[in-house]
This record gives C-alpha cells, structure tokens and sequence, in this order.
C-alpha cells in the first residue's frame, strides 16, 4: 500500500456523518418506533393540583372500560415496596402518590391497556378525590413563617429546607471585601427553564415471564447507569436486566434521571407478563420532568481603584421542586455552581447555598450544562459586565485586565478547580477582531446620540466538563469514568462500542475518527454502537459535555492497546525486531526499507490467521478512562443588540462566537453543536420560561407558552476558533457540546443591559421578553 | 371508518376510529414511523407530511379528513438508492443532529422549492418557522435547503427542454 494513500477521516477532517443515512429516510429508530409482539400502552394520570392530599382513588369505572387491563395505583406499587424510589441526589420521590401529591404534574395513578387510545379514555375515566393544600412556589415562600411542610412524609423532616452548602474561605474573601475600593452587587434569577429535547421521554418494558428477563428500551442518555439504579430499586438481579437505548432525538439533560413512568411501565410488564410501552406527551414532559435552573443568586464582587478583582461573595437560593431529584456527583449539593469564578484570577472567593422543596416539579438537570455550571457562568459574566458599566471600565479591557493569564495554567481556582489550559486573552482578541469592536463602540456611541437604545454584551466563559476523575464525580456512588471496547474482524474492519448514548452529537462519526487516526482504520470500515447494556461496556453515559473527554479518550487508549498488539504481530510477519519498526497511519514498516510493511487490515487477519507463537488470538480489547482531571473550554462570546423603544423587541443584530475546544475532532460537527447550543443560549435568554402561579399551575407547560426559538426569530451567528489543547487528554480535546448554552445566556443579556445602561439599568431577569424591556425603559420615562 | 389515501405514490386504506389523527393512522396502522410526534399542539411540525404536495401537521388532522387524497412522507423522499436534493442537501451541509426534526424539515424544504425554486434566505426561514429543531440551530438547515436549490437548479439545466414538459405538470 502506497504511503501517500490519504486516510479518509482522521481528527481534523469535517467528514459527513454515518448515522445521517438511516435519519434522512424516516428510518431512524427512536423509541416510540419499535413495535412488541403483544405490546400494551400505558398511560397516566396526573395530578391537577400543586399540592394536595388524596382522599380517594376510585378506579372502578376506568377498570371496566374496553381494552383496559390494569389500573395501577399507588397502593398496589406499595405492595410490592415500589411506591416511592431513590432519587440521583439521595432523596426519595414518589413513583405514583400514596399520601399527598406534591406539584401539578405528579403520577397518581396509571392505565395499562391494549392501544393509546384506550389507556387514555380509561385514565381520564378515574376519579380522584382531593383535599387542596396551600402550595409553596419559590424559596422565599418555603422558608416563610407557616409555609405548609411538604415532606412531610420524611422521618426528621421540621421545614422545607434542604441542604446547606459552602465552598471557599469565608474568612479571606470578608477580609478582602473589607479593603475593597468599590464592591457591586448582581442579584438576578436564573429562572426554570425546560431541556424540551423534541422527542419526548417513554420506555416499553418487556419482562419475559418464563426467563424473568427484563428488556427496557428507553429514552435514555446513561443506560448503564439506569440499569445498576434500576436492580438496585427493583430488586432484579443485575444481569437479569437489559436497558436498550435507542435513537434519542435530542436529550439535553432531560433523558439522565429515572422517572416515575419507567419504574411503573417495568412493574406492569412483570405483572401482567407482556410488553409495556409509555411515551409521555409534550405537556407531561414539560410539567413532570427534569427541569433545569431556578436558581435565585446573589453576587458581590470587590475591586480595588485599579480594577483589580479582589474577591467574590456569592449566595444562591436553590429551587429544587418536590423531590430533591438533582442529576449530579453526590459530593456536590448545587452541582459545579462553584466554578462562579470562572475566567477570572480572583485571589478568594466565598460560595454559600441553600436548597429548598417546592410544590414544584423535581429533578433539577443541566439543561446542555454541566451541573449548574451555566447558571455560575452566567453570574460572573453579568456581574463583570455590571461592574464594568458601574466603574466606567470598558467591558472588554476589564475583562482582559483580571483574565487568569495563559503562564498561569495550570491554575487552582479560589474555590478548588484546577484550570488544565486556556488563553483567554487570545479568544477575546479574535472575538474583538471579527466584531470591529473599537468602530463598533464609536457606532454605539453615534446611534445613542440620535436616540437609538443599542448595546453590545460580553461574556467571556469558562467552562468545566468531562467528569470525572472518579475520586470526585459521580452517580449514587458509581464513578463516572467510561469506556471503549474494539473488535478488529478478520477483514480488518472494525465495531467499537462505548459507554455513552449519543443523542444527536455525531458519535458514529466522530469516535470512528479517533479510531483512524490511531490505527488507520478507515473511518468508514468502523461500526460504532452505543446504547445496549447488553453488548455495550458499562459507562456512565452522554451528558456534562464528557463523552469526548471520557469516552474518546478510552477509545484513543483502546485503539493503542490494539496498536502495541499489531505491533509484535507485524514484526512477527515482517521477521524484524518490534523496536525495528515504524508506525504511520495504517501500517507498520522497517526503520529504512519503507517498502517492508504491513498494514493494519493485514495484521489484523494475521491475528486470526498466523499468530506468533504463544500469542492470543484476535485483535480486540476494552478500555476503561478515568480522567485525571476535568477538561475547561473556554471562549468570548459578543453579542450586538437593538432596541426598540416603542415595544421593548430585542433584535440581535449581531452575535460572535469565538469557542477554544482543544483540539476538534470533526469540525463541522463541533461547528454544528456550537450553533445549536447558542439557539438554546438565545432561547433561555429570550423566550422560553417554565413559570407557577400563586396556586402552583405550571405555566409554560406545551410548545404554545413554552416559547422555543424558530428560524425565524435566530440569528445568524459569526464564528470564530481558538485551539489550546487538553494536555491531559489523549487527543488535547476538551468537549464542546455545551458551552454554547452555558456562554451564551450571559452574552445576550448584558447587551441588553449595556443598551439600557445609559438609563441606569442594572438588571432584567431572563426570559428578556419585550414586556420586561419596556417597562423597565418606562420606568425610567424613556418610554410612554 | 374505512379510510383510503395514496401514501407515496401507493394505495393505503384501513379501518379507523372517526378520532384517529392522521400522524397515528401513518405510524400505528402503516407503519410508516419516519413521521414524528413532538407536541400534539401542531406548534413544532415533526409530524410535518405533504397533503397534495403541501406541508400540513398530522397531528392536527383526522385520518378521516384525507381520504382520497395524497400523502407525502419521508420515506417517499428518496427514489430507491438516490437520495432527493433536499436529503442530500441535508447530508452534505450538516443541516441534522438528532435527526427527530428532519422528516418534517425536509418535507417543508421540498414543498417550498416546489413552488419557489430560489429562495432568498429570508424566505426559507420564514417557510421552516413552524418547525422546531432544538439541535441545529437552523443555519445548516438553511444552507442545506440553499444546497438542493442549487442542485435542482443544476439539474435543470442539464436536462433537455423537451423532457423537463414531458415530464411537468
């Protein structure tokens, strides 16, 4: 084979995707797609009330309805210990509701029959009879005197509170504060918010009533995890129980928990002895199921006459629904929140929390984040831009000015992160350069002066992704490393399957490129497979942006194991000492004679057919990657806004985005999940609200009040790269699939605030919908 | 109800529930599962097919209420092997994640390039702002669609005047 042979798809290349094939003809297979044998429906019912006692299930006339095979109440999953289940942040939540309901939304009861149309006739047939209770809709109501206890089910449990939590030296950070020449103060909401990935959450449970085998397809970014959280709330032996995700069209965060509905769809299934399917609708995913933020947070930084930051003060007051069902390491009760220093060299740093039930849904997730990291970054990066327009600092050149400075790497934050790499400086000059900031602050100041409200929004963010190390991060105690394992056939083609789910993320594409690069397979001889408990090694899934940090990691390290093997294969085909020869993508050749080679596919069939004396057959291993460290993206973003003062419309003219990933494995994946993640960043920032009102009814709760950006309403990004590699990752990549969201929110509402600064307006919380714009802009008689 | 329909190009007919809605009859009774189901509000058009070449959502209509008519789905997209502009528009610029969204994008993409063959892309946003994609962040869709346009485009041109009539409607 000729050396100059270009290998299609190494890192780097924007190869087309592999999975596009299936999806591009309508023959993707999400779950709602597969058809059982004998297959039943299952549908529920919820509760109407935020908070209320039951006094009555009367499910008689339900029962008797056609179709129907089972009406399962609470009382029956007590029977078998399954009413309530542990939660991912060791709490418990209510699988159906025994006693009380605890938000609107709850699973009270469900229907199992023989079509969709059947379950949900019957489940609308059942009456439920309730006692209404006062509902608590935010932290100030949950810890306010006679506020109604909601768990009170909890053994020890006196109030609504639920955890207290510190992170950083109280005692520097007040002594800092006490020098300071000027301290600004940021209190802002970071309002509930919903993942909404298109395809909605379901699972069909298929227990084998002869083998007791449970098959469970399911909408699920971390299979392997759900089914350890599932023998261990279930009962079932481990190896008795297979998880199969499928296609996922779109996760987010909202497909990492168990909920309610899976645990009650397995146990109808194992009762009744057929298949379950349950898919929930737009309206229960929104009310019921993981949703992200709902943090109340109060930020103070202190600065000397300089400019220089000296310290950080933040309090946050945590909104965490019913259940305290959080998805993140147990070590940490707000998630990663106290990354709040983010880009910033500030010498100390102090972070409190509190936690509070709610009459709210459960089950706080990262909303394309990595645990809570989003709502950190968006403080800081609020806070700077505030105190810039306070100090009468350009936003830019005070951030540069307090930037951790690339020498400083590896950097310990003042809360205990160590920063594997970053130029900072660097990703805000190409930021600057593509915006034309200098003519740009001129135009501002040209169009203020004939009347018009613009602005321009800094957010300069530091990311943190890729959990663990293990030591560190976890799921109720299982360590979040993952893995590769790699089959090279006979042929010398290959299937390589990993612990992680993709859910849009191109992994078929871009971990067989980490396969070509190390060992010249060609990408388009890989099969990737993701998803199957049963086939797939244990991993901990696709969420905190870690599958490239973790998994892609495993598979360059299981693909070197295969490398050292071919190696003493080759030198046993070429008679040549194995430190006689030379590795280049795809074949191993003698130090000096060039034309005596093997390549990959050659070696690969010696491995089945003409093996070493000794040696083990085959060509395959498994690879289980535990960072050493977290990786840290990092990137400017710059936003442009235009006001209008009649209405308060918010118009982005302009939005840069400037992204430094390490090193990027297919670039116009990367590129793609960037755009996406900015489209979520606008639509967090603009539109989308999961909001209650005094008696606890979720408003926000379909597609018509939970307003998603469209096409229409986007805008059109400019973007811009910066390369600064992982030196811990085998690949010097980093991660990527989140930043955009965790950045971005920031970038669009301090252009907001700084086109409303000349007015003295310091805060609007987000959604920055034209209601809000306009009356603040009227409170200050800019407008009528 | 009987209920007849032709669904890419073929005779499809079935015994339904006058309340049975058109994307459940395409998925539950013919299997055709490349029709999504996102909202049930017809606010997010992955349930998007053509009801005589035009974009409609299925969740949004009775199964009933298309009898006799014209169905185009995703999986009528494509002619055999070869994929149509639009697929191939969306393949080449990357204008897919999840791919749940895609069917319905495509759809509305082929519909409006039907009846305007150059959009601006202004046009093209405003013709795809009743679908959601939560991944993509439309730019690649746009170009995707601009791709097939200008393929179409291509293709015309290369073809004789008199075939493009035979051919026409």
């Amino acid at each position: 084979m000729s050396t100059a042979t270009h290998m299609h798809g190494r890192i780097g290349e924007s190869i087309k995707r592999k999975e596009d094939a299936r999806f591009l003809r309508g023959k993707g297979n999400y779950l709602d797609d597969f058809v059982l044998s004998n297959m039943l429906q299952m549908a529920i019912l919820r509760s109407p009330h935020a908070h209320a006692r039951i006094k009555s299930i009367d499910t008689s006339a339900a029962g008797s309805m056609p179709g129907v095979i089972a009406v399962v109440t609470g009382e029956l999953m007590a029977q078998h210990k399954l009413a309530w289940m542990p939660t991912l942040s060791g709490d418990t939540q209510a699988v159906l509701a025994t006693d009380k309901v605890r938000f609107q939304g709850q699973e009270v009861a469900a229907v199992i029959a023989e079509t969709k149309y059947q379950a949900e006739d019957a489940r609308d047939a059942i009456i439920v009879d309730y006692e209404v209770l006062p509902a608590v809709t935010s932290p100030d109501g949950a810890k306010s005197a006679g506020a109604p206890l909601i768990r009170d089910e909890k053994e020890g449990q006196k109030d609504n509170h639920i955890y207290h939590w510190e992170s950083g030296n109280q005692a520097t950070t007040q002594a800092a504060f006490a020098t300071a020449h000027k301290v600004v103060r940021l209190h802002t909401f970071y309002p509930r918010c919903h993942p909404a990935p298109l395809e909605t959450c379901g699972c069909i449970a298929d227990v084998n009533s002869a083998t007791g085998k449970a098959t469970i397809y399911m909408t699920s970014q971390a299979p392997h995890a759900i089914r350890t959280v599932f023998a261990l709330v279930t009962g079932l032996p481990e190896q008795q129980i297979r998880i199969i995700s499928p296609d996922i069209g779109g996760g987010f965060g909202n497909k990492v928990p168990v909920y309610p509905g899976y645990v009650v769809a397995t146990a109808a299934s194992l009762l009744i002895g057929r298949p379950v399917k349950w898919v929930e609708d737009r309206n229960e995913n929104l009310i019921s199921t993981g949703f992200a933020r709902d943090y109340h947070m109060t930020g103070d930084l202190a600065v000397d006459e300089k400019g220089k930051m000296l310290a950080l003060r933040v309090h946050l007051d945590s909104d965490n629904g019913a259940f305290f069902a959080d998805a993140q390491p147990s070590k940490f009760k707000a998630g990663l929140f106290h990354i709040v220093t983010g880009s910033y060299d500030i010498p100390t740093a102090h972070v409190t929390a509190d936690g509070y039930y709610t009459n709210k849904a459960p089950g706080g997730v990262a909303y394309r984040c990595s645990f809570r990291v989003t709502e950190a970054s968006y403080l800081i990066e609020r806070l700077v831009t505030n105190a810039a327009i306070e100090l009468g600092l350009d936003q830019a050149e005070f951030r540069k000015q307090n930037f951790i400075k690339p020498e400083q790497f590896p950097y310990t934050s003042a809360t205990g992160w160590v920063y594997d790499s970053g130029d900072y400086p660097k990703a805000m000059d190409v930021a600057l350069e593509k915006l034309g900031y200098a003519e740009l602050l001129n135009d501002v100041e040209r169009r203020r002066k004939q009347g018009e409200v613009t602005g321009i929004g800094i957010a300069s963010f530091t990311e943190v992704v890729g959990a663990g190390h293990g030591a560190d991060f976890d799921i109720l105690g299982l360590r979040m490393f993952d893995s590769a394992e790699l089959r090279v056939h006979p042929t010398g083609k290959a299937l390589l399957r990993m612990g992680t789910k993709s859910q849009g993320q191109g992994h078929e594409t871009t971990f067989a490129q980490i396969v070509t690069e190390e060992l010249g397979i060609p990408a388009a001889d890989i099969a990737v497979e993701e998803g199957d408990t049963d086939t797939a090694p244990y991993g901990l899934g696709t969420y905190a942006s870690r599958s490239t940090p973790v998994a892609g990691a495993a598979t360059a390290m299981v693909s070197r194991k295969l490398r050292d093997k071919a190696r003493k294969i080759a030198s046993h085909l070429l008679e040549a000492a194995e430190e006689d020869l030379e590795w280049e993508v795809g074949r191993f050749y003698v130090k000096g004679s060039p034309d005596r080679s093997k390549t990959i596919q050659e070696i690969a069939f010696a491995a089945y057919t003409n093996l070493p004396e000794g040696m083990e057959a085959g060509l395959e291993g498994v690879h289980y990657y535990d960072p050493p460290n977290m990786t840290y993206p990092f990137g400017t973003y710059a936003v442009v806004v235009d006001i209008d003062k009649g209405t308060g419309q918010v118009k982005v003219r302009r939005m840069v985005a400037v992204d430094d990933c390490g090193v990027r494995i297919n670039p116009m994946i990367v590129e793609g999940q960037i755009h996406g993640g900015l489209t979520e960043g606008f639509g967090i920032a603009f539109m989308e609200l999961i909001t209650f009102d005094s008696d606890g009814n979720c408003i926000g709760s379909n597609f018509m009040d939970y307003l998603l950006p469209t096409a229409w309403e986007t805008p059109r990004f400019e973007m811009g790269e910066t390369v600064t590699p992982s030196p811990h990752h085998p690949l010097g990549a980093k991660g990527v699939g989140e930043s955009a969201t965790v950045g971005s929110p920031a970038a669009y509402v301090n252009a907001v605030i700084d086109a409303l600064s000349p007015y003295g307006i310091t805060n609007i919380d987000m959604p920055v919908g034209p209601d809000k714009v306009w009356a603040a802009l009227r409170s200050k008689g800019v407008t009528e | 109800m009987k209920v007849s329909m032709k669904v890419n190009g073929a005779e499809r007919s079935g015994d339904v529930e006058p309340r049975v809605l058109l994307v459940d009859f395409l998925r539950t009774n013919l299997a055709q599962t490349g029709t999504h189901i996102g909202c049930d509000t017809s606010s997010c058009g992955a349930c998007t097919v053509l009801l005589d070449g035009e974009p409609v959502k299925s969740c949004t209509l009775l199964a009933v209420q298309v009898d006799g008519r014209s169905i185009t789905t995703v999986e009528g997209l494509a002619n055999g092997a070869t994929l149509s502009p639009i697929q191939a528009g969306f393949h080449e610029e990357h204008g897919l994640q999840c791919g749940f969204c895609t069917p319905g994008m495509m759809l509305v993409g082929t519909a409006l390039l039907e009846r305007n063959p150059e959009p601006t892309e202004d046009e093209i946003r405003w013709a795809i702002s009743g679908n959601i994609c939560r991944c993509t962040g439309y730019m690649n869709i746009v170009k995707a669609i601009q791709h097939a346009a200008k393929a179409q485009a291509a293709a015309q041109a290369k073809v004789p005047e008199a075939v493009v009539v035979a051919g026409g409607e």
